[in-house]
């Protein structure tokens, strides 16, 4: 499973993304996209093109965690969002491992070594993963990995904003952040 | 019984009945938002910062001094060894809620070291990211000058500087202080 988290401002600022894999069931927490080659310019493609959706889905009712809400099937991609008060909207993209039949094929044009590695855990770990939280995208064991993972975030998101050397609408560079999400991210995906 | 376990009596029972509080994240926000402001008007000279930080914290300490005389209503120290007992056991506890530990002293009695636990004014911060401010600022400067200002006050001149942050990702957060000259009554020169 390989994820894309990306925090954007009240405004559609981009203010923070990070791509990791799944570390549970034989994952090794290294994202492995559909397309590698283009994987970083598809994921934000897809993940800003939901904000329509977000709009529309955040008047609905009074959670902050919108759940799945939107999926890009060209990609299998999926995407959750949560909002806070102020406006910022969390949104994640989960991309479910590949079938192993279909890596053959998809992974051709990438360079032989990235290639080789990655039919080679695809296939060991697509077993044991099979009827774990990543293979199920919109089951509501997932929904709630991905509720807790937000939950989390979104306390350290505080934190972070917080800092007094912070400014409303600034980048988050912190360091302490991005890991705080990684270990998020090992902890509930 | 031991002066420090004394004043750390003394200063659990002033918190408890003396003390007015309030809400932490309002000292911490609002230190933090000096501190920033202070960052941004010496265009992050930060030697500067940390000048004009204890400055702040000289004026507090005169003040504060008062304060503390009258809450804690304690008596002259003995010597040096019970004036750091006082400051970190009595002095941080009821302003700060906090006890620094006292060590390292030296074995003329004139310099320890206050080891912060932990310090509230520093929650949340993370220093800024232009590969300066991790060496050059002291994000809790003020509290130095609160010391020098309050100790000048009853007569004891002393330096006061941190020599490690948490902040700056260094294991401990340490000020070292050291005692100059205790303050004698001079009379005016032109007395006769």
């Amino acid at each position: 499973m390989s994820y894309y988290f990306t925090v954007l401002s009240p405004t559609d600022v981009p203010l923070f993304n990070i791509a990791f894999g799944t570390s549970k069931s034989g994952g090794d927490g290294i994202a492995r996209f559909r397309f590698p080659d283009t994987a970083q310019y598809m994921n934000q493609f897809i993940i800003h093109s939901s904000l329509d959706v977000v709009e529309e889905a955040q008047w609905m009712n009074g959670n902050m965690y919108l759940k799945h809400i939107d999926t890009y099937p060209p990609a299998s991609a999926y995407i959750s969002a949560f909002l806070t008060p102020s406006g910022a909207r969390f949104l994640l993209l989960h991309q479910p491992p590949q079938l192993p039949t279909n890596a053959s094929s998809a992974t051709t044009g990438s360079s032989s070594l990235l290639g080789s590695s990655f039919s080679g855990s695809a296939g060991s770990s697509s077993r044991a993963s099979a009827s774990s939280v990543a293979a199920n995208p919109t089951s509501p064991q997932t929904e709630e990995a991905v509720r807790q993972f937000m939950t989390e975030v979104y306390e350290n998101y505080v934190k972070t904003v917080m800092s007094p050397f912070y400014r409303q609408g600034m980048e988050i560079k912190s360091s302490v952040f991005r890991s705080k999400v990684t270990a998020a991210g090992r902890k509930w995906l | 019984m031991s002066s420090a376990t004394k004043a750390s009596r003394i200063g659990e029972e002033l918190w408890k009945t003396r003390v007015d509080k309030v809400n932490a994240e309002l000292v911490t926000l609002t230190y933090g938002t000096i501190v920033a402001q202070l960052c941004q008007d010496y265009d992050g000279n930060y030697q500067e910062v940390n000048k004009q930080l204890e400055k702040m914290g000289y004026n507090i300490g005169m003040r504060l001094i008062e304060d503390f005389l009258a809450k804690s209503n304690v008596g002259r120290c003995a010597n040096f060894r019970e004036t750091a007992d006082m400051i970190a056991k009595v002095g941080f506890r009821i302003f700060l809620n906090i006890a620094p530990t006292v060590t390292n002293w030296t074995s003329d009695n004139n310099q320890f070291s206050l080891v912060f636990d932990e310090n509230p004014l520093a929650d949340f911060v993370e220093l800024p990211d232009d590969g300066r401010a991790q060496d050059e600022l002291w994000f809790s400067n003020i509290l130095c000058g609160v010391l020098r200002g309050a100790l000048e006050m009853v007569q004891m001149q002393i330096e006061a500087h941190f020599v490690s942050d948490v902040l700056r990702g260094d294991d401990t957060t340490e000020m070292r202080v050291s005692l100059v000259r205790y303050i004698e009554d001079e009379m005016p020169p032109d007395e006769e």
